[in-house]
């Protein structure tokens, strides 16, 4: 009943999310898996209910409410369709949190309401020969005047296909140790110079389409770099914290949302002349499973309530992360197993969810790079 | 101009019903959520607000955690609420419940301009009454199985349903209109209202405060002023017990049409 | 005019609503003349046909013969086509004025609107939607004994109550509740459509019904609402999740698809109207679209009647129907699984028993 432990107003917007993504998210979740469509309507209506703005001042468009609102509505959404919940994470969690720390005043009081009323926005760090180690980043920004040129390519971006603009961070000089230093720009989509690729055919969250986008003499104006000149690597590590949470959670919803359907299934489905749920080895894995879901939820609670305090919570969120994206892929392995043949094929969602979580353990930092950062937090040197 | 909308509070009888014992149903147990065609109603008056500016009411009997519901829907848009709660009010029928409402909005004052929305029906009760006998005792035209409702002033036009077609019906406020699913689909809340939801108002009506209202009298409202009553209520025989009627010929459909005839099924 | 609804001894008679819409009368109206013979021979009483319209009276032998002793025409324009007040007003008018015991309306949308208004005016109980009616107590107990898990046998029941039992479904149907109004005339009812039994139409009472012309007091200060037009439309249903009555088809029409889906249609028919829906194997086959889909990856569906035919009953199929009021399942193999989920199982071929089960159906009418 950890209910309890939430205000009135945080379960409403629990609810209210639960309400919007059993009507209008689930219904469509196999389908933009299936053909990989991008949940255009979905988004627009979670921005509508303010879902997309939650945690950012209602004078910038969003709707006031704390970071552990946004986080019971992730939940929400992930339990019913990873894809939803992965392009909801990027933009609200991860953007336009860069945008309300770093932003200028004009960036915010232009970006933002824009953000929460559903224009998205997309956050490019990932090159080839960049992943876990941004040091091999490619992508560069001359000045040029009051303008920098950009070139270069970004991978693997979200929703790129639909992102209405891009936070993209390129190299700008090298500081005197020879080292690269980086820049991050806004970048709107008609931008001359500024192309996305074809969507990359992926194993999970298949809705939300993933592409590259190139910069070819890309001209921006100085007005759009983001946080200080050099700095760029702050944004990105900033916007790290809070994406962990987000993607933490999505793990955390795609894990419960398949114990639940694994739930109804072991209710009803008969073998031997009894229900399955009422197989020793059923009722153990679960209460097993839920068990550790619950841990994790308030892992991840910690992290969203620490930062609603305005206290540290990096190693909260990579840990949050960490664990339910690790629990996300146990789960749905073994939930998966309790529908046999039936949830090998795509009659039941459990497949999905297993192809959804794996990308949890993977992206806004692999759990290898959590488990580095949680390492220096403990104190190993 | 304002616009009372009646809304109730309903057992989710969308899942498993609790029934006890005696056959009565096990309320404690179940979920509660806002009658369905209510949030119709709800929505018909949200979306006049949205074009006039006008007031929207949102009226309620029950038990006190009904104010829960009234913020539920202020998170939606409505302006505030009335909950009517008293003991003297339990066990009323649709008779007296009406005449309740009608004391209330009464109570409240309906202008010229004013407009009562409710749902066809509650899907506790199904009985569909209670919009019809609030507009008689207010003395106020009623259109009911509104599938559109479109105002100019004073003129309401109405699609009235039927099940073999339907009706345009004109009708002038002060008017009570009940509302079906195919009038529209319901708004969600939005964040920032449930951010604002306690901010606004619930004005309790008690016994106190109504019982100087002309329809306010002993022997018509809660269970002495109700006319009718339960007289025995319990469960049909279990379902999921199959039964097999063997034979594969004329005299088994004649049988199996005859138990579903004394079952009242068709 | 010395009206008092709670003077209970000075009312008698039972009287039924007979609604028409276009100058034709309604099944409904049939089916509550049936019953109200019935109710009339319990109470020794008259059966009152209470018909509004304009030129109406060319229908009055009709409901003589299914049951009338005697017809109330209302004739006037203003009565041509319904509308609350007009209706409300007359009718209300002679109930006050002859006192019915009780007043029978057919629950249609027009029934559900008039009916709650006038109990209101005439300061009376009123209970929707019944599907069942006593006055009777032998007879209600015995209906209890049938149709409900109460022990009949160890409650008390007042063998001389006099009351209109009306018994209708609550709660979708999980509970069922009957309700009295022992304090005020009449008894009002609404009463689902086609429910209760129709009886034979009957030559000699319908030459014997006596009409009665009863005057229409009406002002332009009663009428508040306006009918603009009028329109007629048959919905079709195509929609499973609001369908009352379904009728799917598995696996087993595969002998002739054609023959199997047009027999499922019929069969949906003749249960009044209903959706046709069909099993996964059904839509993947390519017998019919997807929307027919129950089940899973289809449709959810809680209507009254669900009929399945030639469906085995795997479990993302049962999954989509078991909520189901009523459920029948015809299959050739008595171990499929749909017959642990159904109210009524035959075993056998489909294509020989659903034609029976039609002829039945339409006899029974």
């Amino acid at each position: 009943m950890s209910e309890y432990l939430l205000t009135k107003q945080q379960l409403m917007v629990k609810e209210l999310t639960h309400k919007i993504a059993e009507e209008q998210i689930k219904p469509i979740a196999a389908e933009i898996d299936e053909k990989e469509i991008f949940p255009r309507e979905s988004i627009d209506v979670l921005a509508r209910a303010g879902i997309l703005g939650c945690p950012y001042p209602e004078e910038l468009g969003g709707s006031g409410m704390d970071f552990l609102s946004f986080v019971l509505a992730i939940e929400e959404i992930a339990k019913v369709c990873g894809s939803t919940a992965s392009i909801v994470c990027t933009h609200a969690g991860v953007s336009m949190y860069c945008i309300e720390l770093f932003g200028t005043k004009e960036q915010k009081e232009r970006y933002m309401p824009l953000m929460a009323q559903g224009h998205l926005m997309g956050f490019a760090l990932t090159e080839a020969n960049a992943g876990s180690d941004s040091s091999g980043m490619l992508t560069t920004a001359v000045k040029d005047g009051s303008n920098y040129i950009i070139n270069g390519a970004k991978m693997f971006i979200s929703s790129a296909p639909a992102n209405d603009f891009n936070i993209v961070v390129a190299v700008t000089g090298k500081n005197a140790k020879g080292r690269p230093e980086f820049t991050a720009f806004i970048i709107d989509k008609d931008t001359p110079g500024f192309s996305v690729g074809k969507p990359v055919n992926k194993l999970g969250i298949r809705g939300s389409l993933t592409a590259e986008l190139i910069f070819e003499d890309c001209v921006v104006s100085e007005t759009q770099v983001l946080g200080t000149i050099g700095k760029g690597m702050k944004v990105a590590l900033a916007s790290l914290d809070a994406g962990r949470i987000c993607m933490g959670t999505q793990a955390l919803g795609i894990a419960q949302g398949a114990i639940d359907e694994t739930i109804q299934y072991v209710n009803e489905r008969v073998q031997f002349r009894k229900r399955i749920s009422q197989f020793q080895n059923t009722q153990f894995t679960l209460a097993d499973l839920q068990t550790k879901v619950d841990a994790g939820r308030m892992l991840l609670w910690r992290a969203a309530k620490l930062k609603d305090m305005g206290k540290p919570f990096g190693t909260e969120a990579a840990m949050g992360k960490l664990y339910n994206s690790d629990l996300a892929m146990e789960t749905t392995v073994k939930c998966l197993q309790f529908f046999g043949g039936y949830g090998y094929t795509k009659e039941y969602p459990i497949e999905r969810m297993l192809r959804d979580a794996k990308i949890t353990q993977i992206y806004e930092g692999t759990n290898e790079i959590q488990k580095m950062v949680i390492g220096r937090a403990v104190g190993l040197n | 101009m304002r616009i009372f909308v009646c809304v109730k509070q309903v057992p989710d009888t969308s899942g498993k019903v609790a029934v006890n014992d005696n056959g009565t149903l096990n309320r404690a147990s179940m979920s509660t959520i806002i009658n369905p065609d209510d949030m119709n109603a709800v929505e018909a008056a949200l979306h006049l607000k949205d074009e006039t500016g006008c007031q929207v009411t949102a009226v309620t009997m029950g038990p006190p955690p009904a104010e829960e519901m009234l913020r539920e829907l202020f998170a939606m848009g409505v302006d505030d609420g009335i909950l009517i709660t008293a003991r003297e009010f339990g066990g009323s029928d649709t008779f007296a419940t009406s005449q309740i409402i009608a004391a209330a909005i009464s109570h409240a004052g309906l202008e010229e301009e004013d407009l009562i929305f409710c749902g066809r029906q509650a899907i506790d009760g199904d009985t569909a009454q209670v919009g019809p006998q609030i507009a008689e005792k207010l003395n106020i035209p009623q259109v009911t199985y509104a599938a559109q409702i479109d105002k100019n002033g004073r003129d309401i036009i109405v699609k009235r349903m039927l099940e073999d077609g339907y009706y345009m019906i004109e009708v002038q406020t002060p008017c009570l209109i009940t509302c079906i699913g195919e009038l529209n689909v319901p708004r969600y809340q939005t964040v920032v209202g449930i951010r604002h939801c306690y901010e606004k108002n619930v004005v309790i009506y008690d016994f106190e405060a109504l019982k100087a209202e002309p329809l306010i009298e002993p022997d018509t409202i809660g269970l002495k002023g109700s006319p009718t009553n339960i007289f025995k209520s319990f469960t049909p025989p279990q379902k999921g017990k199959v039964e097999m009627l063997s034979g594969a010929d004329k005299n088994t459909t004649n049988l199996l049409v005859e138990k579903l005839r004394n079952r009242h099924v068709i | 005019m010395s009206y008092n609804s709670a003077d209970v001894s000075s009312f008698k008679d039972i009287w039924v609503f007979c609604e028409q819409r276009d100058g034709m009368l309604m099944e409904t109206d049939f089916e509550l003349l049936s019953e109200g013979r019935k109710l009339a021979h319990e109470r020794g009483a008259q059966l009152v046909g209470l018909l509004l319209g304009e030129n109406v009276k060319g229908l009055v032998k009709e409901l003589g013969g299914y049951g009338a002793d005697r017809v109330i025409v209302c004739d006037d324009p203003r009565l041509k086509i319904y509308t609350t007040d007009a209706y409300t007003k007359v009718i209300c008018d002679a109930v006050m004025e002859r006192k019915p015991e009780v007043l029978l309306l057919g629950a249609s949308n027009i029934g559900r609107d008039l009916g709650p208004r006038c109990a209101a005016r005439l300061h009376t109980g009123l209970t929707a939607d019944c599907t069942h009616l006593d006055i009777e107590m032998t007879k209600y107990v015995e209906f209890l004994k049938e149709a409900s898990t109460l022990d009949t046998e160890a409650i008390g029941f007042d063998m001389q109550d006099v009351n209109l039992k009306m018994t209708r479904p609550a709660f979708g149907g999980h509970l069922m509740a009957t309700i009295i109004c022992p304090r005020f005339r009449p008894c009002m009812s609404t009463v689902r459509p086609g429910v209760l039994k129709k009886d034979d139409f009957d030559r000699a009472k319908s030459e014997a019904c006596v009409m009665e012309i009863y005057p229409v007091k009406l002002t332009e200060s009663d009428l508040k609402t306006k009918v603009l037009r009028t329109v007629k439309e048959t919905r079709e249903l195509v929609d499973l999740l609001g369908a009352e009555v379904v009728v799917a088809v598995g696996r087993g029409i595969s002998k002739d698809i054609e023959k199997g889906i047009s027999l499922a249609k019929e069969l949906a028919d003749a249960l009044g109207g209903g959706v046709l829906g069909a099993s996964r194997a059904v839509i993947d086959s390519g017998w019919l679209s997807a929307d027919h889909q129950v089940g899973q990856t289809g449709k959810t569906v809680r209507s009254r009647i669900y009929v399945a035919l030639g469906i085995s009953g795997a479990i993302q199929h049962v999954s989509g129907m078991q909520n189901a009021e009523h459920i029948i399942a015809i299959n050739k193999s008595e171990t499929a699984p749909i017959f642990d989920v159904a109210t009524y199982g035959i075993t056998g071929d489909l294509f020989k028993v659903v034609p029976l089960m039609i002829e039945s159906l339409k006899e029974a009418n």
